[in-house]
């Protein structure tokens, strides 16, 4: 295992080291000590490494992330996984706003709570918060699973598209053209197959599942009070 | 017929309700609905008609037009970036999406860029594999929707370009209608097909100027340092807006007028929203040179640029370079007159036709129909394209040799002077034939 301790490197020491395993991967095991909340932490990786962050990360810990597994041992600052390809970040602690934003493929697992946003405009990624996400979350979300464990806040899924949102506890309210949906068998399946990826043992018969009415998808003048 | 209408030879029109207000008014009476277009302003606006160069004569000295010198090479992006981008014009252009346009276009603005040398930028989509090949220099634009952004394709860019705003809708988000989203551009953009587009106006992932530092900093840590990061803004607090970029780590901030163009928004939005791109530039500059980095960080400005003239007048207020859009879509034949009846057959008329949303372009270009597509050779557009850039080139370099300069970024606003005291206000340069800039001397 290799080892980069940032009280001694910095964060482009970091990054660099794990970009230059594109070239030549010599170490796939690599073990970050004293992050102490710095930004940017292990971004743009592309090869199939396993990250160990020893602490709390700032913004955009695991950005655009293909193929690496990046754990955070602590919480996450904005945006954790934003725009991920692929691979996995799992957040022991709790994560801010905006938590894979974006993100088009790969899992996100935050095993504690989720600010506001959380989902933002993913693309295909796959979302297991264990516990609750804040206000907004899933806004405008296009593709992929959303799990919650917990509560969501207020405008879950607004403007939603195709994202799969699934909520175990209370969801305070749904954006607009939001819905909750049929739970069918399928959707028991896709469930239960995530929880299991995410390490998470939940009952996926305990959620709801919410998804889009797709009244928006097209402009019509009788939704104009919902734009 | 009375004893009155027996005298009246002319028939008086409403400067208030003429006729084009009264359409929109019996359209959204019938529609309920606000109109959506392309284009840009379409309203006459303070514009660099009005001003006017100062060329050599007793007291200055002028280049031989034919055989002196006049650089038009600019480099971009030299703050931070380990490979900043070189033009060899500084005519660049400026952001326009594959989905808004088609491939064959998107191809010929690259093909028509990488001949002159110089570089062409994506847009609200994602790069295409045909955009890229062709375009030698390419910006990637990182817009708040982030459809089909991936770090496979920024490590492939030339440059990033933050988009925060664009000249006809600063504060508003992109919008592709329905009818553009077929199956390629619904794949790239993550959407069903069919759907109404409606791009998210800010960011997913930063609020607000401390935030964009630390994301442009995640943007070149993934790309090693690499490229060179813009910022673009719509103008409005163009001053504010400039000075923060710039502390954001911006290497180069492009400025877009309200004259610039735009694939689909509300027209009360396009006609109303943002300052002149003439009133823009001098409150970038002003920003930069209040900062110490005129020069050091580029200054980028669009929006309405249709001539070597307009090209000049830019770079004498201060920028390093300028973006076309609107008339690099014209140069491959946008709105040519020789589709008129095709025009008029779609309920408008070549030079009249701004309904890019709807995807029926006749001349090809701001379509995604397989057929009307095929319109658009893009070795053909690329070469007319090259020859325009060419143009606009010369015409630049012939004003700046006029007034004695050896490099275009040697002009300056001493240079001019304004027709109207409000280009004279908005330009910061003098009224004509007097020393009275309105706002920073008395007359």
């Amino acid at each position: 295992m290799k080892t980069i301790d940032l009280a001694k490197q910095t964060v482009r020491d970091l990054n660099q080291a794990l970009h230059d395993q594109a070239a030549a991967c010599t170490e796939t095991e690599w073990e970050v000590l004293n992050p102490k909340g710095q930004h940017n932490l292990a971004v743009g990786l592309d090869q199939k490494l396993r990250v160990d962050i020893k602490g709390h990360a700032g913004y955009y810990c695991g950005g655009m992330n293909k193929e690496a597994d990046i754990v955070v041992h602590g919480s996450a600052g904005q945006g954790v996984a934003e725009n991920m390809m692929s691979g996995s970040v799992r957040v022991k602690g709790n994560a801010s706003s905006s938590a894979g934003a974006t993100s088009i493929g790969g899992l996100l697992v935050i095993e504690g709570d989720a600010g506001s946003r959380c989902g933002i405009s993913m693309k295909g990624s796959d979302i297991v918060v264990t516990g609750n996400v804040g206000h907004m979350s899933c806004f405008m979300g296009q593709a992929g699973t959303l799990v919650v464990c917990g509560d969501a806040g207020d405008a879950l899924g607004d403007s939603l598209y195709e994202v799969h949102i699934y909520v175990k506890g209370e969801v305070k309210s749904l954006g607009a053209d939001c819905i909750a949906k049929e739970m069918r068998d399928e959707h028991i399946q896709e469930l239960s197959h995530l929880l299991k990826r995410a390490g998470v043992d939940e009952d996926p018969h305990a959620f709801k599942r919410y998804g889009s009415a797709r009244q928006l998808y097209n402009f019509k003048v009788d939704n104009a009070s919902a734009y | 017929m009375s004893e009155k209408k027996k005298y009246i030879t002319e028939l008086r029109e409403s400067a208030t309700f003429d006729r084009s207000t009264m359409s929109e008014i019996r359209r959204a009476a019938e529609t309920g609905i606000y109109d959506i277009r392309g284009w840009g302003a379409k309203r006459k606006l303070p514009h660099f008609d009005d001003l006017l160069f100062l060329g050599a004569s007793m007291s200055r000295y002028p280049l031989e037009g034919y055989r002196e010198k006049c650089n038009t090479q600019v480099t971009l992006g030299t703050r931070f970036a380990k490979k900043p981008i070189v033009i060899e014009t500084p005519v660049t252009i400026a952001g326009m999406s594959f989905g808004a346009l088609s491939a064959n276009a998107k191809e010929a603005l690259g093909r028509g860029a990488s001949a002159v040398g110089t570089s062409t930028t994506t847009g609200d989509g994602g790069m295409t594999p045909e955009e890229r090949g062709q375009s030698t220099k390419l910006v990637y634009q990182y817009l708040p929707s982030r459809y089909g952004m991936n770090p496979d394709d920024l490590r492939k860019a030339d440059a990033i370009e933050v988009v925060l705003g664009q000249g006809a809708k600063p504060g508003g988000g992109g919008m592709l209608l329905g009818q553009k989203i077929t199956e390629r551009v619904a794949k790239m953009r993550t959407l069903p097909m069919g759907v109404d587009q409606r791009s998210a106006c800010r960011h997913p992932d930063w609020t607000g100027p401390d935030d964009l530092a630390i994301k442009i900093l995640e943007l070149r840590e993934i790309t090693d340092w690499q490229v060179p990061i813009y910022i673009k803004v719509g103008a409005t607090r163009t001053y504010y807006d400039v000075k923060l970029a710039v502390k954001a780590g911006a290497d180069v901030i492009v400025v877009d007028g309200m004259q610039g163009g735009t694939a689909a928004t509300q027209e009360v939005f396009i006609e109303h929203v943002g300052i002149p791109t003439m009133a823009a530039i001098p409150q970038a500059v002003q920003a930069l040179q209040e900062m110490g980095m005129h020069r050091k960080v580029q200054l980028i400005v669009s929006g309405g640029i249709r001539n070597g003239a307009d090209v000049a007048k830019c770079m004498a207020l201060g920028a390093d370079a300028v973006a076309i859009g609107t008339a690099a879509l014209i140069a491959l034949g946008c709105n040519d007159p020789k589709y008129d009846e095709e025009f008029k057959a779609i309920g408008s008329a070549a030079g009249f036709y701004d309904d890019y949303h709807e995807g029926r372009d006749p001349a090809g270009i701001s379509t995604q129909d397989p057929e009307l597509s095929k319109r658009l050779d893009p070795v053909e557009g690329g070469r007319r394209l090259a020859n325009y850039l060419r143009v606009l080139t010369l015409e630049a370099q012939t004003l700046a040799r006029a007034c004695g300069k050896n490099d275009m970024r040697n002009l300056e606003p001493e240079d001019l002077v304004a027709l109207t005291v409000e280009s004279a206000a908005m330009a910061r340069v003098p009224l004509a034939g007097t020393n009275w800039i309105p706002g920073q001397q008395q007359f």
